[in-house]
C-alpha cells in the first residue's frame, strides 16, 4: 500500500494506469455493469453504469431521477406548514434536520425569532437525528463491505433514539414537529433523563463499532487508500459534511457560517477533521462526528432554559416578500433552502440545495481506476441517501 | 400438480398446505425510500422482528421469493422495473404494498414523475397505509396476508387468473 | 413596477451597514467593473449581485481568484407568475360565490433586481473568508443560454444539467447536457410556470381546511372536505 503523502498524485496514477492499459497484448473488450437501480450497495435506486477493463473501472456514470418526485415544483403548491410537513422526507434517516433549514429560512424572511427553550430543543433534535442517521450510516457500511453484524447492531441501536424522538414528536420517523416560531409541543415529563439514558447508550454503539470495524485488518484494507479526494477537488465539486471534512478543510455551518436559531454558540464542542481524504477517513470522521453528537446533546440537555416553545406568529402564515438562503450542517453535509416569497401564503420558489448531489457528482472523477469491490466502498463512504440525490 | 389445478383436492389436505403456505413465505424487500427504513426496522431488526412470523426476509433473489413487499416511492422512471421484477417472480406471488405512495402516490400525489400508486402497474393482495407504516403496521399486514393466503382457493392461483375478491 | 429596479444597488435600510460584504463588493466589482449590473447586501445575512450575462464566466473565475472555491448550488428562477395561480383557492368557492377570478399578477423579480423572466442562480462559498455570495443573470427570452460554469467548477457539472431539463436553459461548452432526473423522453420542463402539474388540474383542491371538526360535532356535509 502507498503512502498518502500526495492523495493527489496517487489519484493521478491510479487514473492514468487505467488509461494506458489498452491492452494491446490480450485484445479484450469492455464490459458495462449496470449497478442499480435496486442494488444492496446503493442505499435505495441509484443506478451507476460502470464500464470496466477486467476488474477496473474505467468509467462510472450515477444515474439518478428514480426517486424523483419533484420537490421544488410541489413546494410551489403548498403553504409553508405543508411543504414543513413534505420536506422530512427528502433526507428519511434524519428526518426532523430537513426541516430546520427551511424554518429557519421563513423565520428570517418573517423576522420572528424562536424562544431560547424553542432553540435549545431545536438543537437537540437536530443532534439527535445525526445521530440517528450516521449510526445507520456506520452499520450499512459495515453490511456493504460484508460485516453484517453491525448492520443489525445500528437498527438495534438506532431504536434507543428513535424512541426519544417518537416519545417527544409522536413519529418515529418524518416528525413534522418544527413550526415558524418555534416547535409544535413543549417536552414530556422524563424525557431528558430518558435522553441521557439513550445517548449513552449511544456512546457504547460508537465504541463498539470502532471494535467491530474500524480496528479490523480487513476493513483497513478495504477503506486505506482507496477513493482519495484531495482537497481542491472537493472544493469545487462542492462536497460537504464529512465527505469536506476528511479531506482537511476545516468547514463546518454549525461553527462557520451558524444560523441564528441554533445554539451552537453556547457550548463546548469539536470539530473532526482528517488529512488523508480516502475511504477511511470519512468513516472514521463520521464515527468521531457520531460520538461529538451525542456530548452535545447531553450538554444542551443539562441547560434547557425554560419558557414558551413558541413566539407569537399568525395562526395563518404569510411571509413577507423577501428571499433567503438558510444552509445548516445536515447529517449528510450542507443543506440548504433558497426561499424566493412574494408575500403569499405559499412561496414563489424554493431550491432545495441538497448534500447528496453534490457528493455523488464526484463518482465519475473519484471511481476512475478503482476496482470494482473499491466501488462498493467509494459509494457507501460518501454517503447518501437517494432523497436527497433525487429530491 | 394436476390433483391441485383441478380443484380436486380434498379439503383438510388444501387446509394443511394453505397454512403449511402461510408459514414460509420468503419476502423480498423492494425498498425505495422512507417505507425501506421501516420495513428494515421490521425484517431486521429484533425488536420488530419478522422471522417469528414465518416469513424470512432475505432472498437472494426475486426469482426465489413468494411475496414481494414495495415500500416507497414509485417514479415513472422506475415503473419499467418494478414490473420487470414482478414478472421475474414464480406463482404463486403476493404483492404487499407498503406505505401511502405506493398505495396510491401519497404525499407526492400531484408530482409529474411519480406513479400514483404501484397497483396501476402491478396487482396488489393487501395495502397498509401509512407514511411510513409503523412496523408493527406492516407486521399486521403480513398476517392479514396469511390470514388471505390459509383461506384461499388455491386451484385459481394455481392456474394463474386474476384473482377476485369475493 | 416593480420596487427593486434593475438598476439596484444599494443596502437594505438596516441600522448596520456590514463592512464585510461591502468589501467583497468592491473587490468583485475591481475585477468585474461593468459586468456587474446589480447588488444588494443584506446586513449580517448575505450580499447578492447580479452580473450581465456576458460576464458570466468571468464571474466564476473572478470568484475562484477571491478564494471562493467552494461550489455550493447553480439553478435558475421563472419569474413569471403562475397562470394557474396557487392553487390553494376552491374551485367551488369561485363557481357557488361568483368570486372573481384574480387578474394575473405582473411580473415582479426579487432581491438585486431583473428585466427578464428567467434568471440563472448560483452560490459560492469562500471557506477562508467564510463568506458565501449568489450570484444572478438575466436570461433574454428569445435565447435561453448562458456559459457555463463547468470549466471552472466541476461541480457545476449536474447542476447545469439540471437546469437545462428543469427550465430549458442552454449551457454553451457544457460537455454532456442530457437528463439529470426525468427520462429521455420526457416532454416539458418541470419548474417553468406554465407546466401545469395535471392531477391539481383533473381535480381541484378542494380549499383549504384550517381546523377540521372532531369526528361527530358539527356538520357531517361540510366538515368532510375530501
Amino acid at each position: 500500500m502507498t503512502t498518502i503523502d500526495e492523495p493527489q498524485s496517487v489519484a493521478d496514477l491510479a487514473a492514468s494506469a487505467t488509461d494506458n492499459r489498452v491492452n494491446l497484448d490480450f485484445e479484450t473488450e469492455g464490459m458495462t455493469l449496470n449497478m442499480g437501480p435496486q442494488h444492496p450497495a446503493t442505499h435505495g435506486t441509484l443506478r451507476i453504469v460502470a464500464k470496466l477493463d477486467g476488474e477496473q473501472v474505467v468509467s462510472a456514470e450515477p444515474v439518478c431521477g428514480y426517486m424523483h418526485r419533484g420537490y421544488e415544483k410541489l413546494t410551489e403548491v403548498r403553504t409553508y406548514p405543508q411543504i414543513n410537513a413534505l420536506i422530512n422526507r427528502i433526507d428519511w434517516l434524519g428526518s426532523f434536520a430537513n426541516e430546520v433549514p427551511f424554518i429557519l429560512a421563513a423565520e428570517r424572511l418573517m423576522g420572528v425569532e424562536a424562544p431560547p427553550r424553542a432553540q435549545w430543543i431545536r438543537t437537540i433534535l437536530f443532534e439527535m437525528s445525526r445521530v440517528a442517521n450516521i449510526s445507520l450510516f456506520l452499520g450499512d457500511f459495515g453490511l456493504q463491505l460484508g460485516g453484517m453484524t453491525a448492520g443489525f447492531y445500528a437498527f438495534r441501536d438506532r431504536e434507543w433514539v428513535l424512541n426519544q424522538i417518537e416519545a417527544v414528536t409522536g413519529g418515529r420517523f418524518h416528525p413534522n414537529f418544527d413550526r415558524i416560531g418555534g416547535l409544535k409541543d413543549d417536552l414530556p415529563k422524563g424525557w431528558i433523563a430518558d435522553t441521557h439514558v439513550a445517548m449513552d447508550r449511544l456512546l457504547a454503539f460508537c465504541d463498539e463499532m470502532e471494535d467491530l470495524l474500524v480496528g479490523n485488518e480487513i476493513f483497513q484494507s478495504r477503506t486505506r487508500g482507496i477513493g482519495v479526494i484531495p482537497e481542491d477537488i472537493a472544493l469545487s465539486y462542492g462536497l460537504s459534511g464529512a465527505n469536506l471534512r476528511a479531506s482537511g478543510v476545516d468547514w463546518d455551518l454549525r461553527r462557520d457560517g451558524c444560523p441564528e436559531g441554533l445554539v451552537y454558540d453556547k457550548i463546548d464542542w469539536k470539530v473532526w477533521t482528517h488529512p488523508d481524504g480516502d475511504c477511511f477517513a470519512r468513516t472514521w470522521v463520521r464515527l468521531q462526528e457520531t460520538r461529538e453528537a451525542a456530548k452535545i446533546v447531553k450538554q444542551l440537555l443539562d441547560t434547557i432554559p425554560s419558557g414558551p416553545v413558541m413566539a407569537k406568529v399568525p395562526r395563518i402564515i404569510k411571509v413577507p416578500e423577501g428571499e433567503a438562503y438558510v444552509a445548516c450542517e445536515n447529517p449528510l453535509g450542507e443543506m440548504g433552502y433558497y426561499v424566493v416569497s412574494k408575500g403569499d401564503l405559499v412561496p414563489f420558489r424554493v431550491k432545495i440545495r441538497s448534500a447528496s448531489f453534490n457528493n455523488i457528482s464526484v463518482i465519475p472523477w473519484v471511481a476512475r481506476g478503482a476496482y470494482v469491490p473499491d466501488l462498493i466502498s467509494i459509494l457507501g463512504s460518501l454517503y447518501f441517501i437517494l432523497g436527497d440525490i433525487d429530491r | 400438480m394436476g390433483l391441485v389445478e383441478s380443484g380436486k383436492l380434498p379439503k383438510p389436505l388444501a387446509k394443511l398446505l394453505n397454512i403449511s403456505r402461510k408459514y414460509s413465505i420468503w419476502a423480498y424487500q423492494w425498498g425505495l425510500a422512507c417505507c425501506a427504513i421501516e420495513m428494515g426496522a421490521a425484517f431486521a431488526s429484533p425488536r420488530y422482528d419478522v422471522m417469528r412470523l414465518g416469513v424470512i426476509p432475505f432472498p437472494a433473489s426475486p426469482r426465489q421469493a413468494d411475496l414481494v413487499v414495495i415500500a416507497g416511492t414509485v417514479t415513472d422512471k422506475l415503473a419499467p422495473a418494478v414490473v420487470r421484477l414482478y414478472e421475474q417472480m414464480p406463482d404463486p406471488k403476493y404483492v404487499i404494498s407498503m406505505g401511502s405512495c405506493a398505495n396510491c402516490g401519497g404525499p407526492y400525489w400531484d408530482s409529474y414523475s411519480v406513479t400514483k400508486g404501484v397497483d396501476q402497474l402491478i396487482p396488489v393482495d393487501v395495502y397498509v397505509p401509512g407514511c411510513p407504516p409503523r412496523p408493527e403496521a406492516l407486521l399486521e399486514g403480513i398476517i392479514l396476508l396469511q390470514e388471505r393466503i390459509a383461506h384461499e382457493d388455491m386451484a385459481e392461483r394455481w392456474k394463474g387468473e386474476p384473482i377476485v375478491v369475493s | 413596477m416593480s420596487q427593486l429596479s434593475s438598476a439596484d444597488t444599494e443596502t437594505a435600510e438596516a441600522p448596520a451597514i456590514d463592512e464585510v460584504r461591502n468589501d467583497v463588493l468592491a473587490a468583485f466589482s475591481a475585477r468585474l467593473g461593468d459586468g456587474i449590473v446589480g447588488s444588494r447586501i443584506q446586513p449580517g445575512h448575505d450580499l447578492w449581485i447580479r452580473v450581465s450575462r456576458d460576464s458570466w464566466a468571468a464571474t466564476a473565475e473572478a470568484a475562484k481568484q477571491l478564494g471562493y472555491t467552494f461550489f455550493d448550488f447553480l439553478s435558475a428562477i421563472d419569474w413569471m407568475p403562475s397562470p394557474f395561480g396557487r392553487d390553494m383557492d376552491a374551485q367551488e368557492d369561485i363557481v357557488v360565490s361568483g368570486a372573481q377570478a384574480k387578474e394575473p399578477q405582473p411580473m415582479m423579480q426579487g432581491y438585486a433586481g431583473g428585466e427578464t423572466r428567467f434568471q440563472v442562480l448560483a452560490r459560492l462559498y469562500s471557506i477562508n473568508a467564510k463568506m458565501g455570495v449568489t450570484f444572478k443573470a438575466d436570461l433574454p427570452d428569445s435565447d435561453l443560454s448562458i456559459a457555463t460554469w463547468s470549466n471552472t467548477f466541476a461541480g457545476a457539472n449536474w447542476h447545469e444539467r439540471e437546469a437545462k431539463e428543469m427550465f430549458g436553459i442552454n449551457f454553451v461548452g457544457h460537455p454532456n447536457l442530457i437528463n439529470m432526473y426525468l427520462p429521455t423522453d420526457f416532454q416539458g420542463h418541470p419548474l417553468r410556470k406554465d407546466f401545469p402539474l395535471l392531477a391539481r388540474r383533473v381535480r381541484p383542491w378542494p380549499g383549504i381546511v384550517d381546523v377540521e371538526p372532531m369526528p361527530g360535532v358539527g356538520d357531517d356535509e361540510e366538515g368532510e372536505g375530501e
